[in-house]
């Protein structure tokens, strides 16, 4: 019982924590174009104001998908919370991201489709690898329960460095970030006009937003998992992997989707953590 | 309720994502407002963003002469834009058509299409002008929430003779037939 009212309890922290995580990222990133940037709550403000504007709809189906990738996200976060199963975690999460291209392509609309197209290119490259990590997770605590893993005494990140490096593709391409970030176009907001955003507006934009605000809490969570036996390492994890994150993002051009697909993440990312896997299995 | 709803209100006032459409101008206007995104004048401290996409944007920043071929373009790009929204009219050939006045393909203005809340003049407006232009959007946005004083009238620089088609903010601008330019008699 106890678990469920702290899980929920965090389930309403959450998007403060990505709302103020997104707000930072959006100042590091000006300091590092050497702007002044905009305000720490920026993100609240943007949120805020799209809740309150007319809501404009092409179709019933849009709606339907913000509403379930919003769902989807605050679901996947729950089991994560609550220490639950680390499969069905990673269904519920595939859940929300085929439903943002079901949204997308339900309209005529070019950008949303060249984006939605883009957007499944991007899961098939970034899943395998998060199913590979969850993999390394089973082979090292004996189950997928997420729970199992403060049982352990030692770090995964000890274990599992290649897994690690290889959960942070996965991350950049799920937090749009720049050189994986072909569907969305978050910062390049003229080439795609955001891609598989394109036809969201007003209320429903915001529920899309807060839903990637609680998918980047979510991928910031497994990272932390890495250090689970200090809270400093745990903060350490976190810091450094979004620190890296910002720069990557600044300092890259973005790729097309065959380097992407291709070359870093299926041969990169996945050759890191198939020899995670292999060195797991036979150590 | 009262309480988000205040929030809601302060809250459009902090974050006013712009989309920027080029009615065919020489790209003078057109680099000056895209130089108030870079880090010398950094309008993302207001929480401006580009948008790029009429359907995310509040304010609508229009450029360049408006003629028969994209006034269709100007109106929809107005249309897909959520309320509570505002446009700023930038350039003297926006404004009024600047040099081709009353020529016979140029309507006089983006004001004949559209209701224009804001007018930069200029050829082309420094960037300074152009985010003074936004910052009054945001005050003509925050009078129509009932949170501040209605702004001045605004006249076109140079058409202050108060033709009632020339003012500002008037309802009935869209629906006189922008087809036809108004002063085109001879």
């Amino acid at each position: 019982m106890l678990t469920i009212f702290s899980a929920i309890g965090g389930l309403i922290l959450a998007p403060l924590a990505g709302g103020l995580l997104t707000g930072l990222d959006r100042r590091i990133t000006a300091r590092l174009q050497s702007r002044i940037g905009p305000p720490l709550l920026q993100p609240f403000y943007d949120i805020l104001k799209l809740l309150g504007k007319e809501p404009l709809t092409t179709n019933a189906w849009l709606v339907f998908s913000a509403y379930i990738t919003l769902i989807s996200s605050a679901l996947a976060l729950l089991i994560f919370f609550m220490g639950g199963d680390l499969l069905l975690l990673f269904f519920v999460l595939t859940v929300g991201a085929v439903f943002q291209v079901v949204g997308a392509v339900c309209v005529p609309s070019p950008y949303s489709n060249v984006g939605a197209q883009r957007e499944l290119l991007l899961m098939l490259a970034y899943e395998p690898i998060l199913i590979l990590v969850f993999v390394g997770f089973a082979m090292c605590t004996g189950s997928f329960s997420i729970a199992a893993v403060f049982h352990l005494e030692q770090p995964l990140l000890l274990k599992m460095p290649l897994l690690f490096l290889a959960l942070g593709y996965a991350l950049t391409i799920k937090l749009r970030k720049s050189p994986f970030d072909i569907a969305a176009s978050h910062h390049g907001h003229q080439e795609l006009v955001r891609g598989v955003q394109t036809e969201y507006s007003g209320p429903y934009l915001a529920l899309i937003e807060v839903a990637h605000w609680l998918d980047l809490i979510l991928i910031l969570g497994l990272c932390a998992m890495f250090w689970h036996t200090s809270f400093v390492g745990m903060a350490v994890l976190v810091g450094a992997s979004l620190f890296t994150e910002i720069l990557i993002d600044n300092i890259t051009a973005r790729l097309t989707w065959q380097w992407m697909v291709q070359k870093k993440s299926l041969l990169l990312g996945m050759g890191l953590a198939l020899v995670n896997l292999l060195w797991l299995y036979v150590a | 309720m009262g309480f988000v709803d205040n929030m809601i209100k302060r809250s459009r006032l902090k974050s006013p994502w712009i989309v920027h459409f080029d009615c065919g101008s020489c790209n003078g206007c057109d680099i000056e407002v895209l130089a108030c995104l870079t880090p010398m004048y950094d309008v993302e401290r207001f929480g401006v963003v580009n948008a790029g996409n009429p359907k995310h944007a509040d304010v609508l920043l229009v450029t360049g002469t408006v003629n028969h071929r994209n006034r269709h373009v100007l109106k929809q790009i107005y249309e897909q834009m959520p309320s509570p929204k505002a446009v700023v009219s930038i350039g003297a050939c926006n404004l009024s058509g600047g040099v081709f006045k009353d020529t016979y393909n140029v309507l006089n203005g983006a004001h004949t299409i559209i209701p224009v809340d804001v007018y930069v003049p200029g050829c082309p407006p420094k960037p300074e002008a152009i985010i003074d232009g936004v910052v009054q959007a945001l005050g003509v946005l925050k009078a129509k929430m009932g949170l501040g004083p209605q702004p001045a009238p605004t006249y076109m620089p140079g058409d202050a003779d108060g033709t009632p088609d020339m003012t500002p903010n008037a309802d009935s601008a869209p629906e006189q037939n922008p087809g036809t330019p108004q002063q085109n008699a001879g």
